[in-house]
């Protein structure tokens, strides 16, 4: 499976991702600068946290008029796996790919932290080898990560079962006490209606590694590869 | 903009004269500014040269010494580090944000110059008292100014230190280290290139922004020191992000044979010693340099500090090539000038020569002084203090209010403002080890990075804290199971002038360097500051140390978390009770006073040996130095961070019972261990004539300490907790 990071200027998790489907997944894997207009040959693209065009104006809101933007959205429109992380995330959303916006921390302070997630279903292409209201650990580091809907939408969201991810505590409860950003309903993922577009605020290939402190990261991309092969084999 | 003096500039009259005498002439405003700001303190270490030369550089692990923009030792495999701390404590002080900001701005181009990928920033930070609402915006202001900048740019903030004393209520102190990988055959030097290449400016446009900021940096701050915030640059991390990246790639394609950031003193500084390392001239023409204002005098382009830009010296032929690649990630890449065989650095505004003056007396030429030292009357005084007059207290209540002082309580209210796991390297992170470990990809290996200082020590006894600097950095290192390797080191003293601070730089650097001799850790690069006074008077003398460990396993790293009930807690060193300037004396007792306990250095280096041995042979469960706040709040951390809970056992015997529970002396660790190899431990302690004794046993969710069979203690885990955790946040709502 290849697997495509997209790099915009200011971009600082693409090499991070590169290396988790590469050394850890043991995928194929290639940068793809954000001047490039064809994704073509990609079973797979990622757009990594970071700065783009250093969160100038408003985070991802000049990322998405990127060369490579028309291309992304398009592969995203014919099927393709596409996954958001952080910065990735306010691409998606800035690109209408995904719906909502992003707002500042309710402590307006960056954040850095380990959170707990519940994963809400495990019959998406990011979640099968996850289980449904399993609790795992990944670590968040953003300072606009208060994801925010109207209420309509947010209806269509849980109506329509696209929240994949929750903040709650290890428990499980959802509570806005293990909120760590403020989003509405917890909410710290969630995918389109085709569910082959995921954006989601905590970073999986941040805890894809024992030695980085947990491994709960690692099954999302895992999952990603086990769907793939999937269609494959049908 | 009205003409300055060259007084206003920061020259003495003697010092002009000099440059007259040089010169053979009167200067023009141009020239003046150019003498200025490279005979400042900042750029010239007028007052410390002499005193730096006293320290070791050198050793197998050392590639590159001082001299450079940071140093570089070797970890094998062909890998190297690059790191350095630098301070930004005047343009902290009136402007938090961006003077915290473009410090890390500024340590990060160091580190990239030299051709490193940086990939680890740390810092060390002072300040007054939570109390005042001033200090508080100040911490508030620095914290977010670090991690908006670090976290933009990608590199993790995995570490530092924070401290708050009165001392430093209108100085607080920033200093920022950054430590960068690189290839040992990539390492890049500033080495001017041969006569005729070109010389680029490559990066963000030049502004008014900063000017004399190095000036600014070495005077006293006073209530006008206000007036002094444009002297504060302004950072764009962004910029910066892209600069890394344009130009470790002109470093991949072997572009470049020299590589300069500008930072004090901006071009004029940067192209100062770029050309006086060969003794070759320069000639710049400043109508070349992109600029962001219209109307820019020689004199502003020269002295502006404006960030985000290096000065490059292509390789023959290359400039096609270096504009390119720096067109790709949207950056300018101008040729301003030529090296030249004069001697002589040569401002042009066009056809017109506009100042004109010989490199070498720039640097070489700028003076030294050697200044009076003299003991200070409290030195004496504080030593004499006799600490039998103190009355005992409740050790249960001291161990809670310790807990809850800002400089021993959780840290994580500032830390988690930092992106400390971008990279995904980070091993051990901020709070969870006495370093952080870092892994290098594609390798074994991991790399420990801690800085360290405890300055109401050095201000006690410069010459017993400076050695303290060094050993804790060492220890902490050795706790996680790194080989300690070298250091960086930062000087933040008070004017120099004065005789009392004079002797304090003096004593402290001499006991730095004895303890950095002793241990094998030489100092490859640092940053002097000077003037850190107000009206108030001086700050603690503050000589940072930033030290460098290697993990050739990092399998093997070490925590301080107590992890298995019934594992056995061992004191390895010895049993001491001295409790002349520690925490406890000030929390408890409001006194920062008494003899700063003796430091062994044989025994200290003994002591790290058998730490590394032991978490080698996997035999440590955890480790844990004792430094603030003594064994108590050591024990108490291992507790809180492994959320499980210890009996301890001491008999104090002669000794007092506060002063073995709450002793900040050093060469001591606190170490727990499987019952079942013990054996093991015995036999290496035994072998390396380390003192030890078991002092309790893990488990339990409380803290319960007995004295001679008396209890003396018992705090549930949760409760101890939750006053370390929750200090500084409450200070911060």
């Amino acid at each position: 499976m290849k697997f495509g990071v997209v790099v915009f200027p200011g971009s600082n998790c693409d090499a991070d991702c590169y290396n988790v489907i590469k050394d850890v997944l043991g995928q194929e894997a290639e940068y793809i600068w954000h001047k490039e207009t064809s994704v073509l040959g990609y079973d797979a693209l990622i757009l990594p946290g970071g700065f783009s065009y250093g969160d100038y104006l408003r985070t991802g809101a000049i990322a998405r008029f990127s060369p490579v933007m028309p291309a992304v959205i398009d592969f995203a429109n014919q099927g393709g796996l596409l996954i958001g992380i952080c910065n990735g995330f306010q691409i998606l959303l800035e690109a209408g790919l995904l719906p909502g916006a992003m707002l500042r921390n309710r402590s307006l302070k960056f954040i850095c932290d380990g959170v707990n997630l519940k994963v809400k279903r495990n019959d998406t292409a990011f979640s099968k080898l996850l289980q449904p209201s399993e609790i795992i650990r990944v670590p968040i580091a953003h300072g606009e990560g208060n994801y925010f809907c109207d209420e309509a939408t947010l209806a269509e969201l849980q109506r329509e079962n696209r929240i994949l991810f929750t903040y709650c505590n290890a428990n499980g409860d959802e509570d806005m006490a293990f909120n760590p950003n403020g989003s509405v309903a917890n909410i710290a993922g969630i995918i389109n209606k085709q569910g082959n577009v995921l954006g989601m605020m905590p970073h999986p290939e941040r805890c894809s590694e024992q030695i980085l402190g947990g491994t709960d990261g690692y099954k999302i991309f895992a999952s990603m590869l086990e769907s793939f092969q999937e269609v494959g084999r049908k | 903009m009205k003409e300055l003096t060259y007084k206003e500039m920061g020259l003495t009259d003697e010092e002009y004269g000099k440059i007259k005498a040089i010169m053979n002439r009167e200067l023009n405003y141009v020239e003046t500014g150019i003498f200025a700001v490279m005979w400042s303190e900042h750029c010239g270490y007028k007052n410390s040269r002499p005193l730096l030369k006293t320290f070791p550089t050198e050793g197998p692990q050392v590639i590159q010494g001082p001299g450079e923009n940071a140093g570089v030792v070797d970890i094998g495999d062909g890998q190297a580090l690059v790191f350095k701390i630098e301070s930004h404590n005047h343009p902290s002080a009136i402007e938090p944000y961006q003077g915290a900001a473009t410090g890390v701005g500024g340590i990060v181009r160091d580190i990239f110059t030299m051709g490193a990928r940086p990939i680890a920033n740390l810092n060390s930070l002072r300040f007054g008292g939570l109390e005042d609402a001033r200090v508080r915006e100040l911490l508030s202001g620095v914290v977010a100014g670090i991690g908006d900048y670090g976290n933009c740019l990608g590199i993790p903030t995995v570490g530092g230190e924070v401290y708050f004393n009165e001392a430093y209520k209108g100085n607080p102190l920033v200093n920022a280290m950054c430590v960068g990988l690189v290839k040992t055959d990539e390492i890049a030097l500033a080495v001017a290139s041969e006569v005729g290449s070109t010389i680029m400016i490559v990066g963000a446009k030049t502004g008014r922004d900063g000017i004399h900021g190095a000036t600014f940096a070495s005077e006293e701050l006073s209530e006008k020191s206000k007036e002094k915030r444009p002297s504060v640059q302004v950072g764009d991390p962004f910029m910066e992000k892209l600069l890394i990246e344009a130009c470790l790639e002109l470093i991949q394609e072997d572009l470049v044979a020299g590589m300069q950031d500008l930072g004090a003193a901006g071009l004029t500084s940067s192209i100062a010693e770029c050309a006086s390392k060969n003794g070759r001239g320069v000639n710049v023409d400043v109508l070349k340099v992109p600029r962001r204002e219209t109307g820019m005098s020689p004199y502003e382009v020269m002295l502006s500090e404006s960030q985000e830009r290096m000065l490059i010296m292509p390789r023959p032929g290359t400039e096609q090539r270096i504009e390119a690649i720096f067109d790709k990630w949207g950056l300018d890449a101008v040729t301003i000038g030529m090296v030249t065989d004069d001697g002589i650095f040569r401002v042009m505004e066009g056809d017109t020569v506009v100042g004109e003056v010989p490199v070498m007396a720039l640097t070489e030429g700028c003076p030294v002084y050697v200044r009076i030292a003299e003991e200070p009357a409290y030195y004496q005084k504080n030593k004499d203090f006799d600490l039998l007059s103190l009355g005992q207290t409740n050790p249960q209540e001291a161990l809670l209010k310790l807990l809850a002082s800002p400089n021993i309580a959780s840290k994580k209210w500032i830390f988690s403002q930092y992106d400390y796991q971008v990279m995904t390297n980070t091993s051990i992170i901020p709070g969870d080890g006495d370093a952080a470990v870092i892994r290098i990809k594609g390798t074994r290996k991991g790399v420990a990075l801690v800085t360290d200082c405890n300055s109401r020590f050095v201000y006690l006894d410069p010459y017993r804290g400076g050695m303290m600097a060094v050993c804790e950095a060492a220890r902490n290192l050795a706790c996680v199971g790194a080989e300690p390797l070298a250091l960086t080191n930062c000087l933040n003293f008070g004017n120099p002038e004065k005789p009392n601070i004079y002797w304090q730089m003096q004593n402290a650097i001499a006991g730095m360097s004895a303890a950095a001799r002793a241990l094998n850790t030489p100092v490859v690069s640092g940053n002097v500051s000077l003037y850190n006074e107000t009206a108030q008077g001086a700050i603690y003398p503050t000589p940072v140390v930033g030290m460098v460990g290697l993990l050739k396993d990092i399998e093997l790293r070490c925590d301080m978390a107590f992890k298995e009930a019934g594992d056995l807690i061992v004191l390895l060193g010895k049993f001491r009770d001295e409790l002349g300037g520690s925490e406890y004396l000030s929390v408890c007792h409001g006194l920062e006073t008494g003899e700063v306990p003796e430091v062994n250095l044989e025994e200290e280096k003994t002591l790290l040996v058998l730490i590394q041995s032991l978490i080698h042979e996997k035999i440590l469960q955890s480790c844990h130095d004792i430094s603030e706040g003594g064994l108590a709040v050591t024990l108490a951390e291992s507790s809180i961070k492994g959320n499980i809970g210890c009996n301890i056992k001491i008999n104090s015997g002669e000794a007092r019972t506060d002063g073995v529970l709450f002793s900040e002396a050093p060469g001591r660790v606190v170490a727990s261990v499987k019952r079942a190899d013990m054996g093991r431990l015995v036999q290496l302690v035994i072998e390396n004539e380390v003192e030890m004794r078991i002092i309790g046993t893990v488990g339990g969710d409380e803290i319960q300490v007995e004295d001679s069979g008396t209890e003396i203690a018992r705090l549930s885990v949760q409760e101890v907790s939750r006053t370390w955790r929750e200090a500084i946040e409450c200070f911060m709502k």
